[in-house]
């Protein structure tokens, strides 16, 4: 199959290291030849987080160029706009979790907080089709596997299905761990 | 959920999706590497995570987390002496903090065998620079294999060993933070067991190790001669990949990331270069090299960071009288950042446009930057916060590295310098010389207290200096995931004599010490400006443990409750002292200028109710009962 990359970003906490984990290894499930690389170190503390992966295709290198990215997955709003302006490639789609969590400057009274319209208005600019995900979890750590859900149901990774992605989570979580995300992977 | 720890004493060959550092873990277990030290750095922690992973009684190495990078390095040397084979591996700048010892290392006749990884940071992505530790390789006299992949990681790392044991000589294996922290299923070998050798091979029949005198001029002719015997075994395909391209009158030198990256550039484009990828990029593999610069009209060298092969293909070029064109770095821009495919379409466009693609429009994201800083519930904002308000606009404040570094930006802007782990006493010092104007204050974190900072404070006091030190102890290496340090009482092994600040402080003469939690910012406000009115050298100890790690050990509870804070809306004067000055970005404010508190990210922790003039901050009705939010 012709490659397919995937740009992954959110705030250091959010907990983006389970979500590109869980795309790698389900797409491993799904038999597909797959690399991908994240940010660790500084970034983590409450900083712009990044990861790449990409499926298919001879392996090159994990890192994605700019505005070539088939699927952008973002945790946070201001992120989303960030990555969709900067990765994701004309025709592709961004699918993020619609919480906020404001940047310094925001909070500092310097600048606006990005709205849900600014999103939407940059994915049509940029002809990138738009999705937006937003329920109540039991826990807000649980917000990656919420996104992981509506890109698996939504078959936003071709050739990656939902029993993949359980067999991933499998993979990574312990017993009631992984029971409360299946939940989460698997419900409404 | 697979283990990490039972996967890597897998004794049959597997295949596994795995960090590049998991599977430089894996190679030092299936290359019988029997002592591994390390201080905690970006992008190497994970090899440690890796390694403690496996359940100490199991462990068929010794592993220690070192005081510092130097002392790591004295620790594997010398079990490497007495024939165990020893790896150190640290971050790229620590390889400054090892340097004294590390030169001296090719000198030895080293038993066991050593292998140094070292995680350089292009890009500096987590460092104070992005230095180009191949420049200490040519000094040190120490050959150097550079993996572009975890895969080629896992490999090299057991041709490192392998050839550091036949040599008795020591390696480098230089990784670089993506290759570090790149994923993908790696091909194991077999494993066959083993457990570390208690045999004491340490051997001076061929002389004492001391190289002073003549033996010094001896030893580093065995050195240089042992590095000629390394640079031509390694003058193999097995590190000289060469690839066809369309257009073999050019060609590309490369090595490390930066191949991967120009792989991914040329994919689409319809004239693509030969290339010749460097595993072994220090001594130079000449055979290989003269070889393509013979076949070859035009060569480029595309390498990150500094022109270290590029001076040496170019002197080989010369020497051997080969008339080729060689282009190399072609402005200071080629020697800045990280080698990503974009960057690396950039610089091969410079030299030949044609090879590259033209692809649309520079995306330019139009938000500001979102950088790191210190999580809510952080020991460091509260004090932070206080310090500011007992300090003069004048006065002078020095960062050190760790978390506490995060103060420089806004809103609390503590710290105008920085040089290096341990600096901020020393360089506190030297600013207040003469300066009767401005009082200067420097802040260490506990574990580079231990790490670096003892001679500044040992200077201090032995030089009657005029600043004041706060140590922001807060149990624990913070920056890098949470390492124990000399002051946790544990240490990668079990239980161990926890070495107290106050007394590391006292025993070197501090007279002067003040301690406080750093919660208490009334009373940290009142001793920051007692010590500093004082003449000489002062210190106070701002404590409050790591909250970041302190929550997830909690959250581990099943008994825990997620506590947070709220914002009285009634009583809220918008004065916005919480969002704006303590800043604790669990506050989020609204473009009516109300302020709330995001439930996601508060942790009830409190340390920000006595910001409020107005008393508008306390803690959540329900959280006051105990009830379950």
């Amino acid at each position: 199959m012709k490659r397919f990359d995937i740009y992954m970003s959110g705030v250091g906490g959010q907990g983006i290291g389970l979500l590109s984990e869980a795309v790698i290894r389900a797409a491993d499930h799904a038999g597909l030849s797959v690399c991908g690389v994240d940010t660790h170190g500084l970034a983590q503390r409450g900083g712009m987080v990044e990861s790449f992966v990409r499926i298919g295709g001879e392996v090159t290198t994990p890192l994605v160029r700019k505005g070539s990215a088939f699927l952008v997955l973002a945790l946070e709003r201001t992120e989303a706009l960030r990555a969709a302006e900067a990765y994701a490639a004309s025709g592709g789609v961004l699918l993020y979790f619609d919480t906020l969590w404001q940047p310094l400057d925001v909070r500092l009274g310097k600048a606006d907080a990005v709205s849900a319209e600014d999103v939407e208005e940059a994915c049509r600019r940029l002809n990138v089709r738009h999705m937006a995900e937003k329920r109540d979890l039991p826990d807000v750590r649980m917000q990656n596997v919420a996104l992981l859900s509506r890109a698996a149901k939504e078959g936003l990774i071709p050739g990656v299905e939902m029993e993949h992605y359980r067999k991933a989570l499998e993979d990574l979580l312990p017993g009631k761990v992984l029971a409360a995300n299946l939940k989460v992977l698997e419900g409404q | 959920m697979k283990n990490l720890g039972e996967m890597l004493l897998r004794t049959e060959p597997f295949s596994e999706i795995v960090l590049g550092n998991t599977a430089l873990a894996r190679a030092m277990i299936e290359s019988g590497t029997e002592v591994v030290t390390s201080y905690p750095g970006s992008p190497t922690p994970e090899i440690a995570s890796a390694l403690l992973s496996v359940p100490g009684e199991k462990r068929p190495f010794y592993f220690q987390f070192s005081t510092n990078e130097k002392v790591a390095t004295e620790v594997a040397c010398g079990a490497s002496l007495n024939g165990h084979p020893s790896c150190v591996f640290f971050k790229s700048v620590g390889l400054n903090v090892a340097a004294d010892s590390f030169v001296q290392l090719s000198l030895l006749e080293l038993e066991g065998g050593l292998v140094a990884v070292l995680g350089d940071d292009p890009g500096a992505n987590s460092s104070q620079n992005e230095q180009d530790n191949r420049h200490f390789a040519r000094m040190a006299y120490i050959p150097v294999l550079e993996p572009s992949s975890p895969s080629e990681a896992y490999r090299y790392y057991l041709e490192a060993m392998a050839l550091s044991r036949r040599q008795k000589m020591p390696v480098i294996l230089r990784m670089t933070t993506h290759v570090c922290h790149g994923k993908e299923k790696v091909a194991f070998g077999a494993w066959k067991g083993g457990t570390v050798s208690t045999e004491s091979r340490f051997d001076t029949s061929g002389g004492p190790m001391v190289p002073l005198t003549a033996a010094a001029l001896e030893m580093k002719r065995r050195s240089l001669a042992r590095l000629s015997l390394a640079g031509c075994e390694m003058d193999s395909p097995a590190f000289c990949e060469v690839r066809k391209g369309t257009d073999s009158s050019r060609g590309v030198i490369t090595a490390g990331l930066p191949f991967r990256s120009l792989l991914d550039v040329l994919e689409d484009s319809d004239r693509t270069p030969d290339i010749l990828k460097l595993g072994a990029v220090y001594p130079l593999p000449e055979k290989a090299v003269e070889e393509f610069l013979r076949t070859h009209g035009q060569v480029k060298v595309l390498e990150e960071l500094d022109d270290v092969l590029e001076k040496d293909i170019k002197a080989l070029a010369f020497d051997r009288g080969i008339r080729v064109s060689i282009t190399g770095k072609t402005d200071d821009d080629d020697r800045i950042g990280e080698f990503t495919p974009d960057k690396v379409a950039e610089v091969l466009a410079k030299t030949w446009p044609d090879m590259v693609p033209l692809r649309g429009a520079k995306r330019q994201p139009s938000l500001a930057p979102r950088p790191p800083q210190m999580c809510p519930g952080c020991g460091h904002r509260s004090a932070f916060h206080a310090i500011r308000q007992a300090l003069a606009k004048e006065d002078i404040t020095v960062a050190d590295i760790g978390c506490h570094t995060l103060g420089f930006l806004p809103p609390y802007e503590m710290g105008e310098v920085l040089l290096s782990m341990g600096h901020s006493t020393g360089t506190g010092a030297g600013l207040s010389l003469f300066n009767r104007s401005r009082k200067v204050v420097s802040f260490i974190g506990d574990s580079t207290f231990f790490h670096a900072g003892l001679p500044g404070v040992v200077n201090a006091v032995f030089n009657n200096h005029n600043l004041t030190l706060i140590v922001m102890e807060n149990g624990t290496t913070a920056m890098t995931g949470h390492q124990d340090h000399p002051g946790a009482g544990r240490n990668a092994n079990g239980p161990s004599e926890a070495i107290p600040v106050r007394g590391v402080l006292e025993g070197l003469g501090v007279k002067s010490i003040r301690e406080v939690d750093a919660y208490s910012q009334a009373k940290l406000i009142e001793l920051v400006k007692e010590a500093m009115a004082e003449e000489g050298f002062s210190v106070v100890i701002a404590r409050h443990p790591c909250m970041l790690k302190y929550t997830r050990e909690q959250q581990r509870n099943p008994d825990y409750v997620r506590k947070s804070v709220e914002v009285n809306q009634e009583t809220c004067d918008r004065l916005h002292v919480c969002v704006e000055s303590f800043g604790c970005p669990s506050f989020q404010r609204d473009e009516d200028g109300t302020v709330t508190v995001s439930r996601e990210l508060c942790i009830g922790d409190g340390s920000c109710i006595q910001t409020c003039p107005v008393k508008a901050i306390g803690l959540r009705k329900e959280n006051r009962g105990g009830e379950t939010a």
